[in-house]
């Protein structure tokens, strides 16, 4: 019982000091209402996760493998891919003398898209300049893209 | 000791084969037919919607002309035809993203499944009804049911909210 009762003296401690002394103590937080226990560790901006994410796709000498576990776990991720991350991995594919997962990404990224009709379209109207430098055919044109 | 070791022999020759059921269709669309593809501790290939590139590609023995072609990718694909692209996109995957989200016509047959099964299972009540029951009671009968149902309105059941109620005593007639 007794270390049952040394577990919870703290958190009574807590709750009984109130709001003010928890910003006394704590200076990060900077409003009185900030006292709930978010974590402590910085948020990723989405700059910083488009970046992160063309500056993989943008490895020289990246290899097969890098190619396929980045996009794969970039599809997992719940968001479409910018156009400038599809960009850095189009090219990625280039390198690696890989049409067929240039058009798979394109695929994937349609969708992923889902219900969003008007995703797409901008993505290859973004990556049009690309597209047809590195010579990268869409589904569409392909005729892939229907049964 | 020995039943164990019989038993992994008999399960590596016998147990997977029906895991190759399908093998004249996965022979006919160019997958490797040997036992590396059924060995799940190597990497496969696989058609999935959350995985757009697999581990590895679906047609790995590559005749000569596809390794022609495989060559020819390392130059520009502007050179490329369209029919080299497709053929190219097939080397490495089994099926497109419409044709993964395809659905069957599984369900008809279902259904039509569940229906013969119904229609049958009724056939035999009805057959149970005609040659196993034997004749209603006669206190069913129309002559009878005339005869309670006066007697239960001289009766007066439920005269307040049931049976008696709906009868009109004056007009002799049902309300």
């Amino acid at each position: 019982f007794s270390p049952v009762g040394k577990m919870f003296r703290p958190v009574v401690r807590l709750s009984t000091s109130g709001v003010r002394s928890l910003t006394r103590t704590r200076p990060c937080y900077s409003a009185p209402l900030a006292s709930r226990c978010y974590s402590h560790a910085k948020v990723e901006t989405d700059e910083e996760f488009d970046a992160r994410w063309v500056t993989y796709f943008s490895k020289p000498d990246i290899d097969a493998w890098e190619l396929k576990k980045g996009m794969n776990t970039l599809i997992g991720y719940d968001l479409v891919p910018e156009p400038k991350i599809l960009d850095s991995a189009l090219r990625a594919c280039r390198r690696l003398n890989d049409l067929a997962s240039a058009i798979r990404i394109l695929e994937a990224v349609k969708d992923k898209s889902g219900p969003h009709k008007d995703i797409y379209p901008y993505l290859i109207q973004e990556l049009q300049p690309t597209l047809i430098e590195l010579g990268i055919s869409t589904p569409e044109d392909l005729g892939m893209d229907i049964l | 000791m020995l039943t164990s070791r019989a038993l992994v022999r008999g399960l590596k020759s016998g147990f997977w084969r029906p895991l190759s059921s399908t093998s004249s269709v996965q022979a006919a669309h160019g997958k490797d037919m040997s036992p590396d593809v059924l060995d799940p501790s190597v990497p496969q290939y696989n058609n999935r919607l959350d995985t757009p590139l697999s581990d590895v590609p679906f047609v790995r023995n590559l005749n000569s002309e596809q390794r022609q072609l495989k060559e020819k990718e390392k130059g520009p694909w502007t050179k490329l035809t369209k029919e080299e692209k497709i053929a190219l996109y097939r080397l490495t995957h089994e099926l497109t993203y419409p044709e993964m989200r395809r659905g069957s016509s599984e369900w008809k047959t279902v259904l039509g499944g569940v229906f013969i099964f119904l229609g049958f299972s009724g056939m035999l009540v009805w057959w149970q009804r005609i040659y196993v029951f034997g004749e209603v009671p006669h206190t069913l009968s129309d002559e009878w049911v005339e005869k309670q149902t006066q007697r239960m309105i001289d009766m007066r059941i439920n005269p307040v909210g049931g049976f008696a109620y709906h009868w009109d005593y004056v007009k002799k007639q049902w309300k």
